[in-house]
């Protein structure tokens, strides 16, 4: 295949990446979005195998075979609600394998015709230092965050002295001995910013908090592709600079959105240590001697079965309790009884964005009911129920009235509008944000004290009657 | 005066092959210079730089006006499948194993042949089984 031929071709598959992505503007066209997502991966694979001078097809093909086959294993297995986890494990690899491409264009340039061993052009030295440093701080972030998810590192913010100024003496570091490298040639070095970045990578994640992590898993995402593009100039290839730009811009977007979500500004959020205080704070919410309206299940139901419109507000305690299935079932039955039921998403409910759709659609809820914050704020006034299951800062009022709440300004749902406040939780503790939520105690709450998916299948069983 | 005439002969034949020399140091010069024009065009070092950093700032804007048109529902699979497409790396890597001269580089690439192998396969089926389930609701 001639050289301008393979340029063609990777043209083509840039443009069916570009598709991929456009297809997700609706449900509808996200389908065959995909389906240009994975010709154009092919494209790009095939063409490349094809490229002249190539030999080892076999260790290729059983390469891709093997990685393949675990990819596709882990991917049909995985539950819905471990998702976030999946994609920062995801996301790790991509930046592990821009560090192995890295250090195989380091160790043999004239494959990638970028000069000669010990005589690397400055330039290429630049953007594969850069694409390598990237590339190893996506990866040890990516499995520090993994690890917050799923559990096995503790999702409150680690902090200690000095970790900021550490943490820009270290990116000073690698920016350094990028310019030694660029000077020396040296292997060393060269593995030296690998090693100071894999650390950089982990100080960078272990100061932000759980909840955070939609904010970090997007940031990561963004990383991932920069790292791409970074490896794209080494390679002087024009699909992978396309591609890494797109997956990079869609991260940062991404980040963007989760933020203002939260109205922090990311460098609040990669500073990391919010709700650190979250212990001290919730021991003294418990305290409030303020009169608490707790109900059960069949007072509930009760309340449920009597409303004409009632509105879901399902946050990550929903995911914990895996309760969207026995949630579906309740409203369903509700639905036959002539309610109308709407479920409300607020931008940063759950771990990742758009966490909470996806566990809605698991459960069969169809999407047209499930709407966004900007969408169905101003219809709580009208609702006559809001069901608040396992989310609790998304619905503080104190974001819209107390300045010196941490967060005040945040964008919230205000179900405190609504007739009735069906509000699940595990007890009257605080939420991550570590501050007190006055909406307990609003005469229109009633908290309904137990496990989300508990509570579900109670008020499920007293509709029954 | 035949004396003068030869010794005239050889100091012309000594500039002619003076000439000669600047002649042909001349030619290869220039075809030293176009070796590297040629080079350049091809794409190495600095003029590939730009080349590429005018598809970087293009390919970021592409990306920033098509995100933004992605739907918050669909957000979880956006993640899942631009981890997916930046697995795209795998070209790198492809390159790495079938072109480099060390054991070193080809093993390294073999690596992240199957490191960015489990994401393009993982990535693409998790985002098909996200969407499977929220198109599953149209008919209805």
């Amino acid at each position: 295949m001639s050289m301008t031929v393979s340029l063609l071709a990777y043209l083509v598959s840039s443009v069916c990446c570009i598709m991929a992505l456009r297809g997700l503007s609706g449900p509808e066209t996200a389908k065959s979005g995909m389906r240009f997502g994975i010709a154009g991966m092919t494209l790009a694979i095939i063409t490349t195998m094809f490229m002249p001078n190539m030999q080892g097809f076999g260790l290729i093909v059983a390469g891709i075979a093997v990685g393949g086959a675990i990819g596709a294993f882990v991917a049909k297995k995985i539950a819905m609600t471990d998702l976030p986890q999946l994609v920062a494990a995801f996301h790790s690899l991509v930046g592990l394998a821009a560090v192995m491409i890295a250090a195989a264009a380091f160790g043999s340039p004239a494959a990638y015709g970028i000069g000669e061993h010990g005589n690397i052009p400055v330039g290429s030295l630049i953007e594969m230092s850069l694409g390598v440093a990237i590339g190893a701080i996506t990866f040890t972030g990516s499995i520090i965050a993994c690890g917050k998810l799923q559990g096995f590192i503790t999702g409150k913010p680690i902090v200690f002295k000095g970790q900021h100024p550490l943490n820009a003496l270290l990116g000073i570091g690698v920016v350094v001995m990028i310019v030694l490298l660029c000077m020396t040639q040296s292997p060393l070095l060269f593995w030296a910013i690998v090693a100071v970045a894999l650390l950089l990578g982990v100080l960078m994640i272990i100061p932000i908090g759980g909840a955070d992590m939609p904010v970090i898993v997007s940031m990561l995402n963004s990383y991932s592709g920069w790292a791409a593009a970074g490896i794209g100039f080494t390679l002087q290839n024009n699909l992978l600079i396309i591609v890494g730009a797109l997956v990079g811009a869609s991260g940062a977007i991404l980040s963007y959105i989760m933020c203002k979500g939260m109205n922090r500004s990311f460098f609040n959020v990669i500073l990391g240590g919010f709700g650190g205080e979250a212990a001290a704070g919730g021991a003294a919410a418990v305290k409030s001697d303020k009169p608490v309206k707790i109900g059960s299940a069949d007072d509930a139901a009760f309340i449920l079965k009597n409303a004409a419109s009632v509105v879901i507000v399902p946050g990550y305690g929903m995911a914990v309790a895996q309760a969207q299935h026995a949630l579906r079932e309740m409203c369903d039955m509700l639905k036959k009884n002539g309610t109308k039921v709407r479920y409300a998403i607020h931008p940063v409910a759950g771990r990742m964005p758009g966490h909470m759709n996806v566990l809605l659609a698991e459960a069969n809820v169809p999407y047209d009911e499930v709407l966004e914050l900007e969408d169905i704020n101003r219809d709580f006034a009208q609702t006559d129920v809001a069901f608040v299951i396992g989310a609790n800062d998304i619905t503080n009022p104190a974001a819209k009235k107390d300045p010196a709440s941490p967060i005040y300004g945040m964008p919230i749902l205000d179900v405190e509008s609504a007739g009735t406040v069906l509000f699940i939780k595990r007890s009257l503790g605080s939420g991550y944000a570590g501050i007190d939520n006055e909406l307990f105690f609003y005469d229109n709450t009633m908290m309904l004290l137990g496990d989300a998916k508990a509570m579900c299948e109670g008020v499920i069983k007293a509709l029954e009657h | 005066m035949s004396s003068n005439l030869s010794e005239q002969a050889d100091k012309v034949q000594g500039t002619t092959q003076v000439l000669n020399a600047q002649v042909t140091e001349l030619l290869n010069q220039l075809s030293a210079s176009e070796a590297a024009l040629a080079a350049a065009q091809h794409g190495a070092g600095a003029p590939f730089f730009v080349i590429g950093l005018t598809v970087f700032v293009l390919a970021c804007f592409v990306g920033y006006y098509v995100v933004w048109r992605v739907t918050p529902a669909l957000h979880s699979p956006l993640m899942a499948v631009t981890n997916a497409i930046s697995s795209v790396i795998i070209v790198g890597a492809l390159i790495a194993v079938g072109q480099s001269d060390n054991v070193l580089s080809k093993g390294m690439g073999f690596l992240a042949v199957v490191l960015a192998s489990v994401n393009i396969f993982g990535g693409f089926i998790v985002t098909q089984r996200m969407l499977a389930m929220f198109s599953k609701k149209k008919k209805k």
